[in-house]
């Protein structure tokens, strides 16, 4: 450690002002903050002594996307197994998935973090690590065979116009992520959408359809058991089909205090009550769908914990959250039973939610406000 | 006598050269001014389509700037508006009959949008703030001017999504069929209104990057 450190510090002049490598200092910045805690301190001031910082935030989020990713990545390959009509070893099936899986997640943490390099050397700001979660969240919201130059395509839209046009990690309106995966539901919808694409070079006899594409289609006979669904043993994007492994992932988020449990928990009971109250109304099949399959089908529990959560773009205020949360899970189950060309819609609610939250938290604070002068005139009066 | 001997004005000044180099860049109506910017997202997902769009309003600019400047002293105030929405209408009703007749196939494609020309903000505009006060010759460098700022913004928005959504310029194929048994794919949101939008604010950035001018103090 200390030899490193020792070569870092010698490097170190010539990456700063007048140095000869002046040009890259972000980029060697953010290699060197990501093997050593950064040494700056605040002078002035009152301050919170903790070591938290983003890069730890980061970091906490990462782990809790390894077990979602990680059983992922054996889904792909017992999916492609599966269709195939063979069931090969566990580690087979692991490598096939991680092997298909290796790829999406370099094109998209290269042309990812290229980018956000470009952007810092441009508006002289470090790197900052917004991009890492971001890069990981992206391959696990598409499906396993996406080509990888329309990955690229979506991940530069995403950084750019997502994040970097409002100014970077922290000012961005939408979840990158999302932009990246809408763009790529928009844009090339061959790739991303109906009952093809889900499991990675599937037998053409075998059927491919996801929970949602078959309950949009009024196939219920060939749903799933709930079983099946929680565990995540069907096919669909590659982290979202384990309801278990993310429930774990949120685990980690919540005891370690790094996402809201107010929007995650009011996410799933949106999603519940609308469900509920299709069940009541009952005019089709879908409509009678028991409401808790609605929260283990496709991607409804990925977005709740790691994308509904996302401290950017939420609703800042507490009461906000709930708010947020709440309208997220019901616009999401109201467009799966609603739209039939969106057979999911937990993407387009967030988004749609991520422009509101401003709006929602204008309100809250606003009728605060009210709530304390009205008190403040009791008082004075 | 003195007065009609004056020194006549001639017609190419430069600031009637202004007038209509102005409204290109530094004054454009869709990136600057954020005028127009209904039919810029409407129109513009073929070329050909916003070029006629663009023509159109070209002649309606043009002409009901010269006539409102020819009336400007006979209307009364208190109905300019009124005058100036007949005058524009009857110019887009000429300019819908002539597209009918002989472009039908665009003039479909455009559709409503030719005759919600009316309510494009630019034309409005123009008449209220410069035909009502200045000379026929000057009005009419001004409706050409804005148009072509406004038509040069609307090319290029059609010609990145036509290239990129359908792979196509003016309806021939440009995109090599080697690259299609390749992989690629046309860019299908190009195709829809958001991709318009996204394309206006790049030109925008783009023509900020490189005009200083248009830079606001902070």
């Amino acid at each position: 450690m200390k030899a490193l450190r020792n070569f870092l510090d010698k490097q170190k002049p010539q990456f700063e002002k007048g140095g000869k490598l002046e040009k890259l200092h972000s980029m060697f910045d953010s290699f060197e903050t990501l093997l050593f805690v950064p040494d700056k301190v605040t002078f002035a001031g009152s301050h919170i002594r903790d070591a938290i910082d983003m890069k730890r935030t980061m970091i906490t989020v990462f782990v809790s996307l390894i077990p979602a990713l990680l059983f992922g990545m054996w889904n792909v390959g017992y999916q492609h197994f599966l269709s195939l009509g063979q069931s090969p070893d566990f580690w087979t099936m692991f490598f096939y998935g991680f092997f298909k899986l290796l790829p999406i997640i370099i094109v998209t943490y290269g042309v990812g973090l290229g980018l956000e390099i470009v952007f810092a050397q441009i508006r002289n700001h470090e790197v900052n690590e917004g991009f890492f979660v971001s890069g990981l969240l992206i391959p696990m919201i598409v499906p396993a065979d996406i080509p990888l130059w329309q990955v690229a395509i979506a991940v530069a839209f995403a950084v750019v116009f997502g994040k970097e046009v409002f100014g970077g990690t922290g000012m961005n309106i939408v979840n990158p992520a999302l932009v990246a995966r809408a763009f790529l539901f928009f844009a090339y919808p061959g790739n991303i959408s109906g009952d093809k694409v889900w499991i990675s070079d599937k037998a053409d006899a075998f059927s491919g359809a996801t929970p949602l594409g078959n309950a949009l289609v009024g196939n219920f006979d060939n749903m799933p058991s709930v079983y099946d669904m929680f565990m995540g043993f069907i096919p669909g994007s590659v982290g979202e089909t384990s309801t278990l492994m993310i429930l774990i992932g949120a685990m980690i988020l919540l005891i370690t205090g790094i996402a809201n449990w107010r929007v995650m928990v009011s996410v799933f009971v949106g999603g519940s009550v609308m469900g509920l109250l299709f069940n009541l109304w009952g005019a089709n099949d879908y409509m009678n769908l028991p409401f808790y399959y609605h929260l283990i089908m496709g991607g409804f529990a990925f977005g709740a914990v790691f994308m509904a959560t996302d401290p950017v773009t939420a609703a800042q205020t507490s009461k906000g959250m709930y708010y947020y949360g709440f309208l997220v899970g019901m616009i999401a189950v109201l467009i799966r039973v609603f739209n039939p060309a969106y057979p999911e819609g937990m993407m387009l609610a967030i988004l749609l939610m991520n422009v509101f939250a401003p709006l929602i938290d204008h309100y809250v604070v606003e009728s605060n406000i009210k709530k304390r002068l009205k008190r403040l005139k009791a008082v004075s009066n | 006598m003195s007065k009609e001997t004056k020194e006549r004005e001639p017609l190419f000044s430069p600031k009637n050269i202004k007038l209509i180099t102005g409204p290109i860049n530094l004054s454009n109506p869709i990136t600057v001014q954020v005028l127009g910017i209904c039919s810029a997202l409407a129109v513009t997902a073929k070329l050909m389509p916003a070029i006629v769009m663009a023509i159109s309003v070209m002649v309606v600019v043009a002409a009901s700037n010269v006539l409102i400047s020819f009336l400007r002293n006979g209307i009364p105030p208190r109905i300019r508006i009124i005058v100036q929405l007949v005058v524009i209408a009857t110019m887009v009703i000429l300019v819908d009959q002539v597209l009918k007749a002989f472009v039908y196939d665009v003039s479909k494609q455009l559709s409503v949008f030719v005759g919600l020309i009316i309510t494009n903000c630019i034309i409005m505009g123009r008449l209220e703030a410069f035909a009502m006060s200045n000379k026929p010759w000057p009005a009419f460098l001004d409706g050409i001017g804005n148009s072509l700022g406004y038509g040069l913004i609307l090319v290029v928005i059609a010609f990145v999504r036509e290239l990129f959504g359908s792979g196509s310029l003016f309806g021939f194929p440009v995109i090599p069929q080697g690259l299609y048994d390749f992989g690629y794919v046309n860019n299908g949101l190009m195709i829809l209104p958001p991709m318009a939008l996204i394309t206006v604010g790049v030109i925008i950035w783009i023509q900020r990057y490189y005009t200083r001018e248009l830079i606001e103090d902070k």
